[in-house]
């Protein structure tokens, strides 16, 4: 296993430049996730439109891993419904702990996340936003919701 | 830190002849030799702590303080001939001050709920400082809690160092108890605890220090500090996890109740009433981890048999050869610069997070701890998440730490 498997360039790039990172306001759900094992920390803010996710936005301090995938998630879920955004969370799940399974091809670019399964250490930095998002989704009142945590 | 050139050594330390002694140091990690730099999270163990476990299981084990068969004779007596070992260890003035725990956070625990919540009141105090680990803080927060009693913190300055005359200045007509580290986990501090205990005994303040990172890295007397209650934990000086040391002074212990009820603690129990046993085993309930016991006597014999100033001089210049080339790297910050300091090393380096940075070091086989290390409020001081932490053992060369310092350029390149 190559650390460049790990670390690939789109993971660079969305670390470097994260995309819809920031506030949200007036956000329709905020949600805060927490990795207690490394300190990383993440809130997750949407605007729903019926059911459809309207605007994504995050921001909090994390790894490469964990900003990337944050970064990638927002790209991938924004202008879509609750459900799916919801098993795009499971094919993303997937990629993340299932060897077996190939990269769906309605991942996109979340495909370049599928270096982190040979890092079982790693795997809970590239899911916490995604844990952090579908605990938004499956609220029915997104607006009084505990954190999130990996652990 | 001390400034000390290779060549004004007095005595070369064989390190190879050391490293030979602990099995693990000739593995490979992907395809690299292992350079184990975590010590502060645990220490690696010599194949002679090693041996006394397998020995142990394989022909002694039964239980201990019970049985007239030959297997808890023999079992017994190698338990307790590990707790003579360690009253030599830290000299304490005999077998009833040494109480096995599980470890640090257990001892800490223990005084916390039988020495300290029967007497405090509320308003009266407990004193730490501000660069404590979780288990010498939140301890004290709960039987604050149970008592009404209040936790204060003395600051600790932008180097990490803890100075004794603010720590003075908030030791109060109330404060009953003063906790500290002797060697602080994230930031490698040593803390001037010969001053703090004194001026804290000058005033009737009862002293707890935690030793945890402190007794692999240096000898100590505990009567020669005068503390009241010393802890530490076997797996951070070579020996098995889950087994640890609580050293109280005797008079203290024979004042508090057990911590917890079982067996071993009593003499007689019927339904109304329940003699207690002496120390130590007062404090001791339950059947104890008895291999454990074994293997750190056999690191405390491992300690005494070797020498512990050349060991010191060795890590003092691994400190001294660390901060030199890690200062050199562009962007990377060390994180805790007291004078006076264990020899580990903490840093953050700008555009690499601390965990990447973990994972790409040990793609080199190179193993360091990245994170808070139990010790948020640190990291907050330092408006930190989390940080890298580089932790030496006398078995540690310079060698692994030029190795470190190339890890992180390579780190560094692949954020640029």
């Amino acid at each position: 296993m190559e650390i460049n498997d790990l670390y690939r360039d789109v993971i660079l790039d969305h670390n470097r430049r994260p995309r819809n990172f920031g506030a949200l306001e007036p956000a329709d759900a905020s949600v805060e996730g927490f990795n207690p094992m490394c300190g990383d920390r993440l809130t997750v803010r949407l605007k729903m439109n019926d059911d459809k996710i309207s605007d994504i936005r995050f921001e909090g301090q994390g790894c490469a891993i964990s900003t990337a995938s944050a970064s990638l998630m927002t790209e991938a879920v924004k202008g879509r419904t609750r459900a799916e955004a919801l098993r795009l969370f499971d094919r993303v799940h997937e990629l993340l702990t299932d060897d077996a399974a190939p990269p769906a091809d309605e991942l996109g670019k979340l495909a370049a996340l599928s270096g982190v399964r040979e890092y079982p250490a790693r795997v809970k930095c590239a899911s916490l936003c995604w844990h952090t998002l579908a605990s938004a989704l499956r609220s029915s009142d997104p607006h009084v919701l505990p954190t999130v945590t990996t652990e | 830190m001390k400034n000390i050139a290779l060549a004004d050594r007095p005595v070369e330390f064989d390190v190879e002849a050391v490293r030979r002694r602990f099995p693990v140091l000739a593995r490979m990690v992907h395809g690299r030799p292992l350079a184990y730099l975590d010590n502060g999270a645990s220490a690696q163990r010599p194949a002679s702590v090693i041996d006394a476990v397998d020995d142990y299981e394989r022909r002694h084990h039964a239980n201990i303080h019970r049985g007239v068969h030959t297997l808890s004779q023999e079992a017994t007596a190698l338990y307790e001939a590990a707790r003579d070992r360690l009253v030599k260890f830290v000299n304490a003035r005999s077998r009833h001050e040494i109480i096995f725990v599980r470890g640090t956070t257990e001892a800490i625990n223990l005084v916390a709920q039988s020495y300290s919540r029967p007497v405090l009141e509320p308003g009266d105090e407990i004193l730490i400082t501000h660069l404590e680990h979780h288990a010498n803080i939140v301890p004290w927060q709960m039987v604050c809690g149970q008592t009404g009693a209040k936790l204060v913190v003395a600051p600790m300055d932008a180097r990490g160092e803890v100075h004794e005359d603010a720590v003075v200045a908030l030791m109060s007509p109330r404060t009953r108890l003063f906790a500290c580290a002797h060697v602080s986990n994230a930031l490698g501090t040593v803390l001037p605890i010969r001053r703090l205990i004194a001026a804290a005994k000058a005033r009737g303040i009862t002293t707890l220090i935690d030793g945890a990172q402190a007794v692999p890295h240096m000898q100590v007397d505990v009567q020669e500090l005068g503390c009241d209650f010393y802890a530490f934990s076997s797996h951070k000086m070579f020996g098995p996890t889950g087994v640890g040391v609580l050293y109280g002074r005797e008079q203290l212990l024979e004042s508090m109740p057990p911590w917890q009820g079982g067996g071993d603690m009593i003499l007689a129990v019927t339904f109304a009433k329940t003699t207690y046993n002496a120390l130590p085993y007062k404090f001791e309930a339950g059947t104890p981890n008895i291999s454990g016991g074994i293997g750190l006597g056999a690191a405390v014999d491992f300690l005494l048999d070797l020498d512990r100033d050349a060991a010191e001089r060795h890590e003092a210049a691994l400190l001294h050869h660390a901060t030199a080339v890690l200062t050199r790297i562009p962007e990377l910050r060390i994180v805790g610069t007291a004078r006076d300091k264990a020899s580990l090393v903490s840093f953050a380096v700008a555009g690499v997070h601390p965990h990447d940075l973990g994972t790409i070091l040990d793609e080199d086989g190179i193993a360091v701890r990245t994170g808070h290390h139990c010790a948020m409020p640190v990291m907050d001081f330092f408006k930190l998440p989390a940080t890298a932490r580089a932790s030496f053992a006398f078995y540690n060369t310079f060698e692994e730490i030029d190795r470190l310092a190339a890890g992180v350029e390579r780190a560094r390149k692949i954020f640029a």
